[in-house]
This record gives C-alpha cells, structure tokens and sequence, in this order.
C-alpha cells in the first residue's frame, strides 16, 4: 500500500531554495560593526589621507584648496626649528631605543632569575608607567631643578664646581628630557621582556644545564635569538612612541630653552594651533607619518614576510 | 577538561602514600639543593635591584617630600631630605586654591572635568571595542580583516596627523569643545589596542560554545550577553585599566577638543605648574603633580598583575 | 523524490574553501530513526559535512533536506537539530539547569513547558542531583550527559555528535558507548554521528558513511562495510590490524601472484563476468585459518613465523607471503615462536578481490 505524505515528500529539484542575499544576513553583526568600520575608514584612513592631501596646500589660518605642490615642504625643510626638531627626536630615538631595550631586557633578566619579591621589584619598575607624561615631566622638572635639585645637593655637599644643568643647557636639555622618558618607558619594555622569557620553554633551561653551557651563554646563544619576534615588536612599539613624543617636551621644558629642545609633534601643534599656519602643520605632520611607515615596512616585512616563506 | 589532571595529581600522591606508609610524602629533604642566602651571587643580582628600584622611586619619594614641605625649608634644604616641619598646606592649596589665568579654586575643577571625561568616555570606549572585537572574532564579513588589519595599523599613525581633520569632523556634527566630541576622540584612539585585546580573547573562547549557542537558537547579541561577556570579565578588568589610565592621563587630546572651562587635570596642572606670572611654589606644585597622578596610581597598585597583563598581552601581540 | 521515511536527504552538496574542495557534489538520504556514522580520517570532510547539516557552514552549492523541508540556507535553531560536540561545549557560566534551558528559553518556551522538559531529559539521562551545579564541578562523563541533554530537551528530529567521546578516557568512552546505543533505541531519533574510531562505528552505527576528501566511498551496514568492503581504501580504512594486500593478477577465476595461486572458488564476484585483469586480494588477518581449522580451508600452505607480538585476548603473527609482511590474528592461547613453520588456510569466499588500477571491489 503506498502512503503518501504531501508535506514529506518532495521533488528536490523543485524544492530547490536560491541562496539568501548575503546583504540580507547576520543584520545585527553589521549594524554593529558600522562604528569599528566608520573609525577604520573615515578617521584612520580617511583623515589621514585628507591630512597628506592638505600638505600640498596653502592652507594656512584654515584649510584652502590652493595646490602649491612641494612648495610646504620646501619651507619646512629649510625653517631651522624642525631641524632641531629632527635632531632632537634622532638623538632621544636612537638613545631611548637602546637604553630602554638595554635595560628592560636587563631588569626581565634578573627578575627571571626567580627573584624574592619579584612582584614588589616589578611594581616599582612598572609604576612610572601609569604615570601620564605631564606628571613624569614636572617631577623631573624638579629633580633637575639647578637651585634645588641634583646640582644643588651636590653642590652642598662640598662639591662646590659640580654643574649639572641640562633643563637650560641647549646642547643637553634633550639628554635631562631622555633621563625622563627612559624613567617612565622602561618598566614597560621589562614587562614585555619577562613575558617574552617566560614563554620560553622550560625544557630549553633544562637541556642548557644538562648540556652544561653556562648561563650567560645560555642567554646570548639560545634566550636572545629565540626572542628575536619579542625585541622587533618592542622596538617598533617604543619606535612608534618615540615619534609620537610631546607630552614629555611640553611639560618638562616647553621646548625651550629658547626652542632648543623642540620635537617633531610640537612643531606640528605649534604650527597648527599656535602660529595658525596649518600647511606647515600638515606637511610636518606628513613627515611623521612618512617616519612611521619607514619604521613599519621593515617590520611588516620580517613579521609577516618571513612566516610565509618559512 | 580538568578532570585527568586532577586524577593523575590524586594518583600520584597515592602512590607515594604506599610507600611511605601513608605519610603522604617522602621522607627527606625534596627539590633542589637548600640554598644558602649570601652568595656572592645573591649579593650581586639583589644590589643590582635594589640601585635600580632607588633609581626608579627616587622622583616618587623627592615629590612626596617636597609637596609636605613649607617653602623657607625648600630654599634652605636639601630636596631628597624629608621634611622637617611637616604641612599639608601645599595640598590644600593645590586642590584648592592654586590658579590657571584668572580662575583660582584649585585642581579640583580640573579632577571633576577629568571624572565628566573619564566615566562615559571608558564606558563608551569600552562597549565599542568589545562589541568590535567580538564582530571581528565571531562574526566576520567580507572585508573584516581588512578592516581589522587597518585599526591596528592606525595605533602607529601620529596623532597629530588626524587630530585637525576630526577637529573640522566634530565641528561639522556640532561635537567640537564638548564633553561627548572629547568622549568620540577618546573611543576612537581607544580602538587599535582594545579590539585587539577583545577580538584575541573572544578567538580564544572555543568556537564550539558558539556553535552550540547557535544551535540553540541565540543570535548575535544573544551570544555576546549571555555567553561571551559572563565570561569575560578578566579582559574587561584589563581593558578598563588601559581605558582609565590612558583617558587620565591624555594631555593632547584635552588641550585640542575641550576648551579653557572643561579642560581636563593634566592640562590645568601644566598650566599652574607651568605658569610664568607670580613666585613659584615648588611645594603647592608636587603636590598638584601628585594628586593628578594619584588616581592613574591608585589603578596601578589596585590591579597588580592584571596590568601587567593588560599591556603584555596588548603588546606582545601588537 | 524523497521516500517518505526520509529523515536527512542531502543534494549535490559542494563546499569550497578558496581552491580547495573540502565536499564534492556529495549524495546521502538518511533513514527516519537511523543511526548513521560518517567514519573517516582527519580532514576527509565528515565534521565539515556534520556542519552543513546543522547550518553552521554554509555550503557553496546543493541543498539539505530535513523532514522532507528545505533547510539549506536556515538557521541552526530552526532545523529541527540538536548537536553534541567534542569539548562538550557547556556554558561555564551557567548551570546544568540553564545549560539545559538554555534553547528552550531563547525559544520562548513556556516556563512550565521548560521544567517539565528538564526533568524528563535529566530523568532519561539520570543527571537530576546535577541539576544545579557548574559545568566545572562535573566530570567528564557528567559533563558529556549534559550535552546530550541539551539535544534531547529540544525534541528535535535528528541529533548530530561530532565526536562526542573523543575526550573521555578509554573506559568511560566504552560505557558511554552503550548508554548511547540505549539511548538510541529508546528515543528512535535520527542520529548522525561522526567519528574517526573505527570501534565506535562498527558498535553504534546502523549504515557507516566512510569519507575521504570530501567523498562517500561506501554506506553501508557494518557487516557490509566489514565483509564485502566495495574498495581498497574502506578494506584499508576498516579492520584492526589491517587487511593483508597481495598484488597479482587475475586469470580465469584464479588470482595469480608470485609464488602464489589461489582459485577464487565460492567467492562471490561483483559481475557475472569479470574479465583478467592485475588485481590485488584482501586478506583479513582474522580471515587466515591456524591450528585444527586450517583442515577446513579450501587452500592450505604454510609460511614461517618471523615476528610474534602476544596482545592477550589475540595473538598477532608476522609472516611473509608472495614476498610481502603477512599478518595472521590467532588465539591468544596459540604458542607460535619466531622461524616456526606455520599451516594456514585460506577461505576464498572470505577474501576481498580488487582491480589494481581502479581499486574497486570485483
């Protein structure tokens, strides 16, 4: 006897469903994701792009679509404040990068070398950092104070000659900036170090005893370069910091002593909201960004165009 | 998933029991050698330590010394010597008194603006990137990667190259030198770091919990309330720890979009440390400084490791 | 058109990932109330397979039926599916209760109707003292009851497991084994189960669907895919140890190979007539007669012992025939030593013959 069920028996082919608009799924995924997609599109990269744009202007007190081509970077090369500019970030970049690598890759050594009250140690070290620029710069405004601080303690000590300054020396008011930026910037670098460490097998200690390779060794022939992803991201983390330096400036010295310790992003905000000249804002700013980009591309480069190959 | 470790750990302590007739352990010493405490070793990696955490809490100390001192011992003294005649007059003053131009009550106009600022922008800021971070993580779209790999690109752009074209963005809009155009800015330089975070642990949920919600018929925001976010509280301590310090302590962003009455703490103590007219009291101004790092300070020492975590886990992946 | 006692009936069902052809053009009706067991190895697109059913991936062609409905392109809720899956996939957060009503809820099932519901699937699944404890504080056993419940609360049509005890340890897996199969035959649901253990599908499985690159290569009943394998890779694939391949060449219902003749007597060709051709034989070490039955074997001869590994309830011999490794399962009691002559027999009704070339069953 053949029992048929309408409902239940169907001729595939004629069952045969289109695939919904793709459009039409997941709604309130994309009403969702229309922020991130709004910031990522509009301000990253279209402000940017408006910005780099703009640099080819003479806009000055606001923005005007008068197309002068280099004619802004012409006179942005040759104005002496952002050569200082440029000096000066060269100067605390390379130094900053060092000493603050040096010294957290240091500091995470011996913390990983099962230190008693490792956390306290950590938290001092660290501290500096949740501490915003401004703070950092007014207390080390302080400290190198020429009538109270450092110089003066010395001084009172007997030392009567000891001249130490550097807040009103031209020539080292950018070193008295760096002994700040390294203070607040390090507990930071330690921090990623130590993670770095203890994502290190512990295996790799192990055979290094058995082997019988002393520490030291262990460090720079196995530890060092199986961190070599942990340092080029830190560099490139600390490099993008360094650029975006002018917090620290601001407070500490204001640029001065008579623009000697002017930086890149000053110039730009000098420019843009000081001296109403928003073309040679906009082209230091470029600059910047062109800065990035060259320190990225590398990075980007052995990041992600190495896992590919290998 | 928990559960073989616990047996093996059972198991193995079982064992031990045998054979020691139920002590639980073996007899004598176990682990390493016992250590002794000064080796030259010792002396050297602790010294070490010990000169760079002085170095380290060296201006913490000089600005709590100096923000209780009068002024006659500040000229007279020595700035690392702790004070004599103890005054918390200089905080007083500090919070409210201390001038910016014209207006004399104090940093505690500019503690208020910050706390206006700081609560919605976190929240803001916050909701934002987490619910980001779960779109790019759970429910990706054509193009989401894409659009992922531009915001964590835009954490390496300088401010300064965006900062004049949101300006004429927030004034198109109405938001220019309002509280809520500062709280816009503030989630959107909040976003490279926070989705990261937030889309790194979402990944990390197994896909097979999403799977099951989907299966029982929960959709996009039903997942995220009910499945994700109970379970989602640590990355939520971490990214609110990021969001409180770094909102805090923005100086930038303060400067450019509010204006002289809303300015936020860090920008009106520049501008009363910083300030050319009248005598400068070095006391009145560390103990500005301090109260304007005490809450980013406050943050820090509360959260312990999970600050640690919140900037290992941004950067070593970043 | 579908028969009527059609549970699962897939179409032509293609998925892409990129270049990569995960599911190819595949066909497959399920029986209403079937237990049916997709086996294969890592990466030969069962799992993926189990998705589309669910409606967790979407397929880049072909259409899924469930009841007789088009449920391609549905969401999961709403074909009519419960899913159990590997890591459990319990809410940490809630529950055994809110794990259990969880679906129920999210359908805005009546609250008595979802404590009701509850009660009965803990009752069939006796985890009613959890009730109202955590995912964590269970085991992994208890936790695996959970997830079925979490299928069974729904009343849904066909239960989908993706390898359901492949995180329990050998002794629980074999006693979930069984409640599984009771529970099968006391609900008389659909299941489609996918598993890489072989054991777990010859136990549980009414029809076996053995996959590899996104293909069906047999679905069958167990005992079919075990005796009558329809070719080399499902004889590979199925069996433990493996099946014994000798490569030869058949000549008028005779397989000649080196040193080796066997006339195919009683064993049960595919075609009436099968031309020669090379081919290769299948010989099950389980299928080699020892001891006193090697008398009753059709074909008899004798090999030497080289390698003999005890396992307790078997004995597994190593020998070499037609200049190949030659495994024969005998009984654990058989005293066999390494260079001791051995007679065998061999039924040829039990073996499986192949062509070599296009490694189908003959």
């Amino acid at each position: 006897m053949a029992v048929t069920h309408p409902a239940e028996v169907a001729a595939p082919d004629a069952a045969r469903v289109r695939r919904p608009s793709r459009l039409l799924r997941n709604i309130p995924a994309k009403i969702a994701s229309i922020p991130m997609v709004l910031i990522a599109l509009v301000i990253f990269v279209g402000c940017t792009a408006w910005t780099v744009f703009y640099s080819f202007t003479k806009s000055g007190m606001l923005p005007r679509l008068q197309f002068v081509g280099l004619d802004q970077y012409d006179r942005l090369w040759s104005t002496p404040k952002w050569w200082t500019s440029i000096e000066n970030l060269a100067i605390y970049g390379v130094l900053s990068m060092i000493l603050t690598m040096a010294l957290g890759f240091f500091l995470a050594t011996l913390l990983d070398r099962k230190v008693r009250g490792e956390d306290v140690f950590r938290t001092i070290f660290l501290y500096p950092f949740a501490l915003s620029f401004i703070v950092t710069g007014l207390a080390w405004q302080w400290i190198l104070n020429p009538e109270f601080g450092i110089q003066a303690v010395v001084r009172s000590l007997g030392w009567e000659g000891f001249s130490f300054d550097p807040l009103h020396s031209r020539e080292l008011v950018i070193y008295g900036i760096l002994i700040a930026g390294i203070w607040q910037g390090t507990g930071l670098v330690m921090c990623i170090m130590l993670a770095g460490l203890r994502g290190i097998d512990e295996d790799i200690w192990k055979a290094a005893r058995v082997d019988g390779i002393p520490t030291w060794k262990t460090y720079t022939h196995v530890v060092i370069p199986m961190m070599r992803p942990v340092f080029v991201t830190t560099l490139v983390l600390v490099a993008s910091g360094v650029i975006k330096l002018y917090d620290l400036v601001k407070a500490q010295t204001d640029g001065g002593p008579g623009g000697a310790s002017e930086v890149p992003a000053k110039y730009v905000m000098d420019s843009m909201f000081g001296a109403q000249n928003l073309g040679q804002g906009f082209a230091a700013s470029t600059m910047m960004l062109l800065s990035v980009v060259i320190i990225l591309i590398p990075w980007a480069y052995l990041e992600f165009g190495g896992k590919k190959r290998g | 998933m928990a559960e073989p470790a616990t047996l093996g750990t059972v198991a193995a302590v079982d064992a031990i029991k045998e054979r020691t007739g139920g002590v639980g352990y073996l007899e004598g010493p176990r682990g390493g050698r016992p250590r002794r405490v000064l080796t030259a070793h010792n002396v050297v990696l602790y010294g070490t330590l010990l000169v760079i955490a002085a170095y380290f809490l060296l201006p913490l100390w000089v600005m709590l010394v100096t923000s209780f001192k009068t002024m006659d011992e500040i000229r007279q003294g020595n700035i690392f010597a702790p004070p004599t005649e103890f005054t918390i007059f200089p905080w007083i003053k500090a919070w409210a008194q201390a001038c910016t131009g014209i207006n004399c009550d104090g940093l505690s106009r500019g503690f208020w603006n910050s706390v206006y600022i700081l609560v919605p922008s976190v929240v803001v800021s916050i909701a934002v990137a987490s619910v980001s971070g779960y779109t790019l993580a759970n429910w990706r779209f054509k193009g989401s990667e894409a659009i992922f790999t531009i915001l964590i690109l835009g954490a390496f752009i300088p401010y300064q190259v965006m900062i004049y074209p949101i300006a004429i963005l927030l004034g198109k809009v109405g938001l220019f030198g309002s509280l809520w155009g500062l709280v816009v800015v503030h989630t959107i330089f909040g976003m490279p770091l926070n989705v990261l975070l937030f889309r790194n642990y979402f990944s990390s949920v197994p896909e097979e919990l999403f799977k099951a919600a989907r299966v029982d018929g929960a959709g996009f925001w039903g997942i995220f309330f009910r499945i994700m976010l109970p379970m989602s509280l640590p990355i939520f301590v971490v990214s609110m720890i990021i969001q409180i310090t770094g909102i805090w302590n923005d100086f930038l962003f303060g400067v450019i979009y509010t204006s002289n009455e809303r300015y936020p703490m860090t920008v009106q103590l520049n501008n009363i440390v910083n300030s050319v007219q009248g005598t400068k009291e070095y006391n009145v101004n560390m103990a500005a400084t301090l109260l304007t790092g005490l809450v980013p300070l406050a943050v820090y020492f509360a959260s312990g490791k999970l600050f640690v975590r919140g900037i290992a886990a941004g950067a070593v992946k970043g | 058109m579908l028969a009527p006692n059609t549970s699962v009936s897939i179409r032509d069902l293609t998925l892409q990932f990129g270049a990569v052809q995960v599911l190819q053009t595949l066909n497959l009706d399920i029986r209403d109330g079937e237990f049916l067991v997709l086996l294969g190895s890592s990466g030969c697109g069962k799992s993926t397979l189990l998705n589309c059913i669910a409606g967790l991936l979407e397929p880049t062609d072909g259409q899924i039926f469930i009841k007789g409905r088009n449920v391609t392109w549905l969401e999961p809720s709403e074909r009519g599916i419960g899913m159990v899956f590997q890591s459990y996939a319990l809410y940490p957060q809630m529950t055994v209760r809110g794990n259990l009503s969880f679906g129920l809820r999210n359908a805005r099932v009546p609250k008595a109707e979802i404590e009701s519901r509850v009660a009965r699937a803990a009752k069939v699944l006796q985890i009613e003292p959890l009730l109202d404890r955590k995912p964590a504080a269970l085991s992994g056993g208890q936790r695996q009851r959970v997830a079925i419940g979490r299928a069974l609360v729904r009343d849904v049509d066909v239960f989908l497991f993706d390898e359901p005890l492949s995180n329990l340890d050998a002794k629980l897996r074999a006693d979930l084994r069984v409640e599984l199969k009771r529970l099968h035959h006391s609900l008389d649901n659909t299941m489609i189960y996918v598993t890489h253990d072989q054991v777990e599908a010859m136990t549980l499985a009414d029809r076996i669907a053995i996959m590899r690159n996104g293909r069906i290569m047999q679905l069958g009943t167990p005992d079919e895919i075990y005796n009558r394998p329809q070719n080399r890779y499902v004889a590979d694939f199925i069996g433990s140890p493996s099946m014994n391949f000798v490569e030869g060449h058949l000549e008028r219902g005779t397989f000649h190979g080196a040193d080796l003749q066997l006339a195919l007597d009683g064993y049960r060709f595919g075609a009436p007539q099968v031309a020669d051709r090379p081919a290769i034989i299948g010989i099950r070490p389980e299928h080699v007669a020892t001891g006193p039955l090697v008398d009753s074997a059709p074909i008899r001869g004798e090999v030497t012992a080289e390698l003999v590994e005890p396992m307790g309830s078997d004995t597994l011999v190593w020998a070499q025939l037609a200049g190949k490794p030659f495994r024969i399962r005998m009984d654990g009691q058989a005293r066999v030593s390494p260079g001791d002559r051995l007679p065998i027999g061999i039924d040829p009704a039990k073996a499986s013959l192949f062509d070599a070339k296009t490694e189908e069953r003959l």
